[in-house]
């Protein structure tokens, strides 16, 4: 009996520490080692009490043989559990005296305006076609909101425009073309520049109008600028700003302030969420033309010397169709959730 | 414009092109389509019937059995419709059907009878709001023929978008003239379904009524009177105001029977989303339609002594217009008036009591040329539009006027009869002499940068109806004769250029990008001052809004004269009062940490200056522009974190921020002083002003007054700052390198007794005074009062960096500076260093 009794205790002596070795190991290879030293076929410390069965008699032999089995079983199953919790990294983890799991502080993230983000991105690529900024007043006359601009007070265009006027007669700039008149006036060509800025008109809000908005205008007047340095250089925008694989179109359109004129479509390549590419239908990017032969000779410029072209865009809306913005009156709410989307990462 | 695609078609048998198709075209020519709708969605199936028998129902008293001749059968239908009648035809929906409004039907029993389909309103069929009754057809009808043809709906509307510069659009055949273009052959005027010819077209004298679209301005037109006075058959026209309408011409028919239209007049007439009204009227609404020139019909027996005179109105003579509205006429409008008082509103709209109606048995046909810019004066004058005021201020071709008359007395005559008077009165007091443009052909090359020859450019605009009048090979012009329908906006080279242009097409011409000159204008120095504040501010975790500069009264001194909303009709002169409504936006929204700036324009009253405004008249005063930039700002200065609650933002953050932005927005002789400026809404000890040169407030922070802002009683306070930026900025100041000091410096720490009411600031430019040149940097890192202080006195410790570029410094170099700035403090100010 004593035998018996001697050999399930060093058994059990022998389970508790090899489980609290492998419950203290850390690394594999050490667990490996405590295989082969606890289970080991050769010297495996419980393989060699199984081989000592022999020594036992017939009746003790089974209780001894089913409690070595039971250890050997516990400590092969503490084994596997160590191991898979060593893969997959839970259960106690080795943090040292600091965790630094915890987490870092943070500043606040801040973000210029989705829109203001759009005309950054205007901005970059017009500046390297050696364009440079220009701006305007926001409250003009009507001589150089329209009829510098070719556009006579009683022409139906000005119906159009919606305009929103001061109590003394003067206006809200109805677009940022009246920029186009300033700078022509104070400068002599070669002319090249953009001109962002507030515009406003009577509209009511709606998820397409927005009383007051941004306007990027552009104007480039030199010797020797044709039709072609216009389709160039707005084409060669687009392609940038929408990304290559963009289709540029170019319509016949009216301006009174442009001839010829034309509408400005592109057909973009849209990557969707599961990876295939899609290409949209023609979208509306800007209004555009030939600088009007008038307007020139408006602000003193000759004619027959000079030529440009002229383009028109909204910021708004093209960071509406960037960003799939449904209704661009979110971008007056200035929610701080909304702005969040297009902080700094 | 409302365009149908049948209709289009008539005008062009040649068409080939589906209605996409046209739209493309029409884009690529530069009439884009906004809409495009097939007119019967869900009419497939429904055909015409003929109702032969109506029985009572053996079984309920509001239904009646039906027999229907639906063609190549007659079937039997139950129908509820009280105003069903043997003999009339109705829209038959026969069993399978799938009406409008989803059901399909299917043959049922109704009370022991069965019903094979159902007669329809116009309601089921979503043709119009009537489902009172079923929709009664025309009788000329054949039964079994499907509705959709029948009503003249199974056709396309193409909402054309057309420029204000191309009224030539304004019409069917001006449409077609464009995508004719595109080869789909010539525009011929569809013939008149029963017509009985052209009674002027076959007297010998009187053949000279142009035909055809774009014809020639040689054809001389009879005149048949005085220039601006014709008369005959009784009816006189005389025009007393030849600036105003060039040309007016009166067709007299006697006899005519007004009633409905027939079918095909009535069917395009609702193609284009009108409703006919009857044979006359809507034969002149036809041609407006098909030629763009406007008419009116007169019921010449209201026209007070048959006379038609043309002549600007007298101050508070009144008409009633045709949609029933009095108006009151000015002594600018020009009026179209019997012998003695108005009778309609030049090229707007014809007054009721002249109206054909019912009972009128002869008619004047009006066709005039009004000048655009006096229609547009009217109409604006009296707060309306019409059809017709559209098209003349957009401008009426002055050569189709006589196929307009041909064209509208063949369907009166058609479809109400009638006789002509043998001869139009024709006033025209200035005819049209016709119009031609010369143009440069080497000027192609110049604006549109290929080059064309002369023969390559009479092909490009022939077809639009440009004739070449004369053009030598050997001198660089080409000159065109205009047509009458583009007279108005092709008076120039540069029109022709266009022309020229978008007949090519946009899309043939290379797009290679060539080399440019630098511009003369320098980038404006606010752009990059804005970037800056950006960037600071965004660095610093601020979030930027935009708003627009509306604002309500009591934040304004710039009112606008027709506001969007009355609540916001004057412009800002401060940023903040918006930018706090957002503040109140978000934390509605349950936000508590919120950091939101804006760089915008606010509009302060204008000083009158001598601003060369051109144009003509003094210029009035504008209002004073300023950019600036503000910032509202509540909540933790930090996201929570584990190791303990973040700061608040306050009133040291907010002054750091000022002098910071203050330095970034270049504000020359920079300061920062306690105490906000008088008005700005702070409270009172929690506030700064920025100053600059002169010490001029050019902006302001703290911690705004809790009555100016509608918060939830979580939230913390809110501080707020805003800044004026200099109109014209200095550049980027430029450091100018200094080598970083190779010897170490020396750090001295001076805790000071500054007796009650002595500013830390005065303390420290008595230092800096005194400490002499090594002093290279000095910070306040301690305030402290109680114990060990004495009564009324605090202690503020600065800690002064002597450093120099030179050599190591000596404890006594130090010594000596320290000792100096002592003295001088107790001297001076009576500041003792702590003990």
């Amino acid at each position: 009996m004593s035998g018996n009794t001697d050999l399930i205790e060093a058994l059990q002596t022998l389970e508790e520490e090899a489980l609290q070795a492998v419950a203290s190991a850390a690394e594999s290879d050490q667990l490996e080692a405590l295989r082969i030293q606890y289970l080991g076929r050769r010297e495996g410390r419980i393989s060699g009490i199984l081989r000592g069965l022999g020594g036992l008699s017939p009746k003790e032999r089974p209780a001894v043989g089913a409690e070595a089995n039971r250890v050997k079983a516990r400590v092969q199953e503490a084994l596997e559990a160590r191991i898979a919790s060593l893969e997959a990294g839970s259960g106690a983890d080795d943090i040292g005296d600091v965790d630094l799991t915890m987490p870092g502080a943070l500043p606040w993230r801040g973000g210029r305006h989705p829109v203001t983000q759009v005309i950054d991105e205007l901005w970059a690529i017009f500046r390297s076609l050696g364009f440079t900024r220009a701006r305007g007043p926001e409250v003009e006359t009507d001589w150089y909101n329209f009829v510098a601009l070719n556009t006579p007070l009683d022409h139906p265009a000005v119906d159009e425009a919606d305009t929103l006027y001061l109590k003394n007669g003067l206006l809200l700039r109805t677009h940022t073309s009246p920029v186009q008149i300033r700078i022509m006036e104070a400068h002599e060509p070669p002319i090249r520049i953009i001109a962002p800025g507030m515009v406003y008109r009577r509209d009511t809000p709606d998820a397409t109008h927005t009383p007051g908005f941004f306007q990027l205008e552009g104007l480039v007047v030199d010797e020797g600028i044709t039709f072609i340095d216009f389709k160039a250089t707005l084409a060669e925008f687009a392609r940038r700003f929408w990304g290559p694989g963009t289709e540029v179109r170019f319509r016949p359109g009216f301006f009174p302030f442009t001839e010829p004129s034309a509408e400005v479509d592109v057909k973009r390549v849209i990557t969707l969420p599961d990876g295939t590419t899609e290409e949209t239908d023609w979208l509306e990017i800007m209004g555009a033309g030939m600088v009007d032969p008038a307007v020139l000779e408006n602000v003193g410029y000759d004619s027959e010397r000079y030529t440009g072209f002229a383009f028109g865009m909204g910021p708004a809306r093209i960071a509406a169709l960037k960003y799939g913005v449904r209704d661009i009156r979110v971008f007056f709410e200035n929610d701080i959730r909304f702005l969040n989307q297009f902080a700094q990462p | 414009m409302n365009i149908s695609f049948q209709w289009l078609k008539a005008l062009l048998p040649g068409l080939t092109e589906s209605p996409e198709e046209i739209g493309e075209t029409l884009a690529l020519r530069g009439a884009p389509l906004e809409d495009l709708a097939y007119l019967a969605p869900g009419l497939d199936g429904v055909v015409v019937g003929k109702v032969e028998s109506v029985d009572r129902h053996p079984d309920a008293d509001r239904l009646t059995v039906c027999l229907v001749d639906t063609g190549s059968d007659s079937v039997q239908v139950v129908c509820g419709a009280p105003n069903v009648q043997a003999g009339e035809c109705y829209p038959y929906a026969p069993a399978g059907v799938t009406l409008p409004n989803g059901m399909t039907l299917k043959a049922v029993t109704i009370r022991g009878v069965e019903s094979n389909g159902m007669l329809c309103s116009e309601a089921e069929l979503d043709l119009g709001p009537d489902a009172d009754g079923i929709m009664a057809l025309p009788g000329d009808l054949e039964p079994g023929t499907a509705l959709a043809p029948a009503l003249g709906l199974d056709d396309w509307l193409l909402d054309v978008e057309v420029t204000p510069n191309r009224g030539d659009l304004l019409s069917h055949s001006g449409v077609a003239r464009e995508v004719a273009h595109s080869g789909s052959g010539e525009v011929t005027l569809p013939p008149v379904p029963g017509s009985r010819g052209n009674p002027w077209a076959e007297t010998e004298d009187d053949t000279s009524l142009t035909s055809g679209p774009g014809g020639s301005s040689e054809a001389t037109v009879p005149v048949h009177t005085a220039e601006s006075e014709a008369s005959g058959g009784g009816v006189t026209v005389r025009i007393e105001d030849p600036e105003r309408c060039s040309r007016y011409l009166g067709a007299v028919i006697r006899g005519v029977k007004v009633g409905p239209s027939p079918a095909w007049l009535a069917s395009r007439i609702r193609a284009v989303g009108s409703r006919p009204i009857n044979n006359v009227v809507d034969a002149t609404n036809y041609v407006l339609m098909e030629l763009g020139q406007p008419l009116h019909a007169f019921d010449l027996a209201k026209l007070g002594g048959s006379a038609i005179v043309v002549r600007t109105a007298r101050d508070g003579e009144r008409i009633r217009t045709l949609d029933g509205e009095d108006r009151k006429l000015e002594s600018e409008m020009l009026a179209i008036c019997d012998a003695s008082e108005p009778v309609a509103i030049a090229g707007v709209m014809g007054g009721a009591d002249s109206e054909v109606s019912s009972e009128t048995t002869d008619i004047l046909l009006e066709c005039a040329l009004f000048d655009p810019k006096s229609v547009r004066a009217t109409r604006n004058a009296l707060g309306m539009s019409t059809d017709a005021s559209y098209r003349f201020e957009r401008g009426v071709d002055p050569e189709g006027m006589e196929l307009a008359v041909r064209r509208a007395v063949e369907i009166i005559l058609a479809t109400a009869g009638g006789v002509p008077d043998p001869a139009v009165l024709d006033a025209c007091p200035r005819p049209w002499a016709g119009l031609s443009v010369s143009m440069r052909p080497s000027r192609v090359k110049t604006l549109l940068g290929i080059t064309l020859s002369k023969a390559e450019i009479q092909d490009l605009l022939s077809p639009l109806g440009y004739q070449v009048i004369n053009g030598s090979e050997a001198d660089d012009s080409l000159t065109f004769a205009v047509p009458g329908f583009r007279s108005y906006d092709t008076l120039r080279e540069v029109d022709l250029l266009e022309e020229v242009a978008r007949t090519y097409g946009y899309d043939r011409f290379p797009a290679d990008l060539g080399p440019f000159r630098p511009g003369t204008v320098p980038d404006h120095p606010l752009f990059r001052l804005e970037d800056d504040l950006r960037d600071l501010l965004v660095g610093e975790g601020f979030l930027e809004a935009q708003n627009m500069a509306f604002s309500p009264e009591a934040e304004g001194v710039v009112e606008v004269s027709n506001p969007v909303s009355k609540e916001e009709a004057w412009l800002r002169t401060r940023i903040l009062p918006g930018l706090v409504r957002r503040v109140e936006y978000n934390l509605a929204r349950g936000v508590r940490d919120i950091r939101l700036f804006e760089l915008g324009t606010v509009f302060q009253a204008g000083a009158a200056t001598e601003d060369a405004n051109k144009g003509p008249g003094e210029p009035p005063v504008a209002p004073e522009e300023e950019a600036r930039v503000a910032l509202a700002v509540t909540g933790a200065r930090s996201p929570i974190h584990w190791r303990g609650e973040p700061l608040d933002v306050d009133l040291w953050y907010l002054k750091g921020l000022l002098g910071r932005l203050g330095a970034c927005a270049r504000v020359k002789g920079l300061g920062v002083e306690p105490g906000a400026p008088a008005g700005a809404p702070v409270v009172e000890g929690e506030g700064f002003t920025l100053v600059g040169e002169g010490g001029q407030a050019v902006g302001f922070a703290g911690s705004l007054e809790p009555g100016n802002v509608d918060a939830p009683a979580w939230a913390g306070p809110v501080w707020i700052l805003e800044i004026s930026l200099p109109a014209e900025p200095s550049p980027r100041p430029v450091p100018l390198y200094k080598p970083p000091p190779a010897f170490p410096g020396v750090d001295r720490d001076l805790a000071l007794l500054l007796p009650r009411g002595m500013a830390a600031q005065r303390v420290e430019s008595v230092i800096r005074e005194t400490a002499g040149p090594l002093l290279v940097d000095l910070a306040v890192f301690d305030l402290y009062e109680g114990e060990g202080i004495p009564d009324g006195h605090r202690s503020v410790a600065f800690r002064l960096r002597y450093q120099s570029g030179e050599r190591t410094l000596t404890d006594q170099d130090v010594e000596q500076s320290v000792t100096a700035v002592v003295d001088r403090l107790r001297e001076e100010l009576g500041v003792e260093k702590r003990g």
